[in-house]
């Protein structure tokens, strides 16, 4: 959507030149807190205040029908939690569904958007066509591909037969179950990571490639020498955002469940993160832990993007 | 984009450019086509050995059974009410906060701007709990209200406004205006506001369908007796042995309107992502 690097409005560089010019920034010093008081009341009251109470709340063993009652238990959540065969379960499973979407999906978004990148006819057709999936929203995307890949009538599973393919368990066995469930992340989010991946591209100087093929570039140094780096704020940015929505996966692996329950399928085998914390709140009333892990999963996120952001860097240092 | 005409599309298509696009345009599609192909078919139809490829005449009988299964028409409406309320109120707030991030001079500006990005990495299952507890102390579960007030700003929403007035609104005419003797609303509502009318539409197009598929907050707070519609396609799964060809049709039916309005208002939402991109 909008690449991370926040760069100073074109007023702050102006104000730097010239540092003494109190002029327009100042004039509204007063009445610019009118103009964030009603976003920050509704984000204070329904987000940060939310936010605060689950930290508050798991710390204490609570139930839902006894919210007020409060009992404190000081980190016992958190250590339940982290010595807990489910918790590492989701944990892991989150990861590998998370990888096993994102990865092949922001590769295939990037080979798309260099495709749709060439002059061709139709280029709204296609472009419209490939955020339809964008379009579906989770719960119908995913009752469309529970039937694609139903053992009995799914279309999948007819193909397999037709091409003499054994046939796969898509919801008992754990890692197509989990590529099931990656499929429908990828065909939500692929186009939609191709366009802004063709956005960023468009912005790339044509003429550095001119440059590039003088210097004798083949079409793979040009890709490498000159599409990759002018991309990166964009693959970085995409790889956050991705980062972000993996750790949060709730609503897919909740409806592919035959009986949307939350287990995350009758062994756990797609059991994830989000809907744990679920599971811990709603199916077994311990809210406490629930907050625990939603926590938890905060400073997941926390660490993964730092991650990212690190590689990122060091890899821009090295090139 | 920009104003400066680039030299874009340099690359001529060959045949396999076109087939390959071609290939990934049908992946997209070829499961909502196939939504219309069950949906269209009886029960039995569809356990043929042969799995049908073409669109029947059950789509009607199935969309009928599926309206008596589960209240869509009930969600589709509260979905319509809930999702433009979440987007009056995003993009009505937001480019008032937008705008005075990217214009205005105040003390704590970078850290409440920074405050805001940060919390976008927050995940959504950090607040429910809490939300959850104060919809049921204002005796708003269970009714849609619940599900607007919450969603009613993003931190996002002010970051992509603040981004885009940045970049849009020279510094130059604000001052000038001030100059003349105009006050900071009359700046915002006849500088500001028409000139960003573009990003204020993307904004609008992006939230609507994000509220649209919203489904994990609704599905806590809502209850199946007064759904929105993701909420609502719940129903249709119920039950001791769902009936997939209703199943598809209920689905189906709920998720037309948005493609029709997505397929009219294509381009500009194509454009509207990808001027985003490459704005921010």
């Amino acid at each position: 959507m909008v690449t991370i690097t926040a760069e100073p409005a074109a007023g702050e560089e102006i104000s730097r030149r010239r540092p003494r010019r109190p002029r327009a920034r100042s004039r509204g010093s007063r009445i610019a807190y009118v103009y964030i008081l009603p976003f920050f009341v509704v984000f204070a009251a329904f987000s940060v205040y939310p936010w605060l109470d689950t930290a508050w709340v798991s710390l204490h063993d609570v139930r839902l029908s006894t919210y007020d009652q409060q009992t404190w238990v000081g980190l016992a959540n958190y250590r339940n939690l982290l010595t807990n065969s489910f918790f590492w379960n989701a944990f892991r499973n989150t990861v590998t569904i998370g990888i096993i979407s994102a990865v092949p999906q922001l590769c295939i978004a990037l080979g798309i958007a260099h495709l749709l990148n060439h002059k061709l006819r139709g280029r709204t057709f296609f472009r419209v066509a490939l955020l339809m999936p964008y379009a579906t929203s989770l719960a119908a995307a995913t009752v469309i591909f529970i039937e694609l890949f139903d053992p009995r009538t799914g279309l999948i599973d007819w193909a397999l037969h037709a091409l003499h393919l054994p046939r796969v368990d898509w919801q008992g066995s754990k890692w197509p179950a989990q590529f099931a469930i990656s499929s429908i992340v990828m065909w939500r989010w692929t186009g939609y990571n191709a366009l802004i991946f063709l956005a960023g591209l468009q912005a790339v100087d044509q003429e550095l490639y001119a440059a590039a093929a003088v210097d004798g570039a083949g079409k793979w140094a040009q890709f490498r020498h000159v599409t990759l780096p002018g991309l990166r704020p964009t693959i970085i940015f995409a790889i956050v955002v991705s980062t972000i929505g993996s750790a949060q996966l709730f609503g897919e692996p909740l409806l592919y469940s035959p009986q949307h329950l939350p287990d995350g399928g009758t062994q756990g085998q797609y059991q994830t993160l989000g809907l744990l914390m679920y599971q811990q709140g709603w199916a077994n009333d311990r809210l406490g832990l629930a907050s625990a892990t939603a926590w938890t999963m905060f400073v997941i996120i926390l660490l993964a993007v730092l991650v990212n952001l690190l590689i990122a860097r060091r890899r821009q240092r090295r090139a | 984009m920009t104003r400066t005409k680039r030299l874009r599309a340099t690359l001529d298509a060959s045949p396999l450019t076109y087939v390959l696009v071609l290939l990934v345009a049908i992946v997209s599609i070829f499961p909502l086509y196939y939504t219309i192909v069950m949906a269209s078919h009886t029960n039995a139809e569809m356990a043929a050995s042969t799995p049908p490829m073409l669109p029947n005449g059950s789509l009607f009988s199935n969309i009928h059974k599926a309206l008596q299964v589960a209240p869509l028409n009930k969600g589709l409406i509260n979905s319509i009410i809930v999702s433009s309320c979440i987007t009056a109120g995003t993009v009505g707030l937001c480019t008032l906060a937008g705008f005075a991030f990217a214009k205005l001079r105040f003390r704590g500006n970078n850290v409440l701007l920074a405050i805001c990005i940060g919390t976008m990495m927050v995940p959504t299952q950090m607040g429910v709990i809490p939300l959850y507890m104060l919809m049921a102390k204002w005796g708003l579960a269970g009714h849609i209200s619940s599900v607007i007030l919450p969603t009613l700003v993003t931190a996002f929403g002010v970051f992509f406004m603040r981004q885009y007035i940045s970049k849009a609104v020279p510094d130059e005419l604000i001052e000038s205006a001030y100059m003349d003797g105009a006050s900071t609303t009359r700046v915002f509502t006849s500088i500001v506001v028409p000139a960003v009318r573009p990003a204020m539409a993307v904004l609008a197009m992006l939230t609507f369908l994000t509220a649209w598929n919203d489904f994990f907050w609704p599905m806590i707070t809502l209850n199946s007796q007064n759904p929105t519609i993701q909420v609502a396609f719940q129903s249709l799964a119920s039950g001791f042995a769902p009936q997939q060809s209703i199943v598809m049709a209920g689905t189906l039916y709920g998720t037309i309107p948005v493609l029709i309005v997505f397929a009219l208002l294509g381009r500009q939402i194509v454009g509207g992502i990808m001027e985003g991109a490459v704005k921010g």
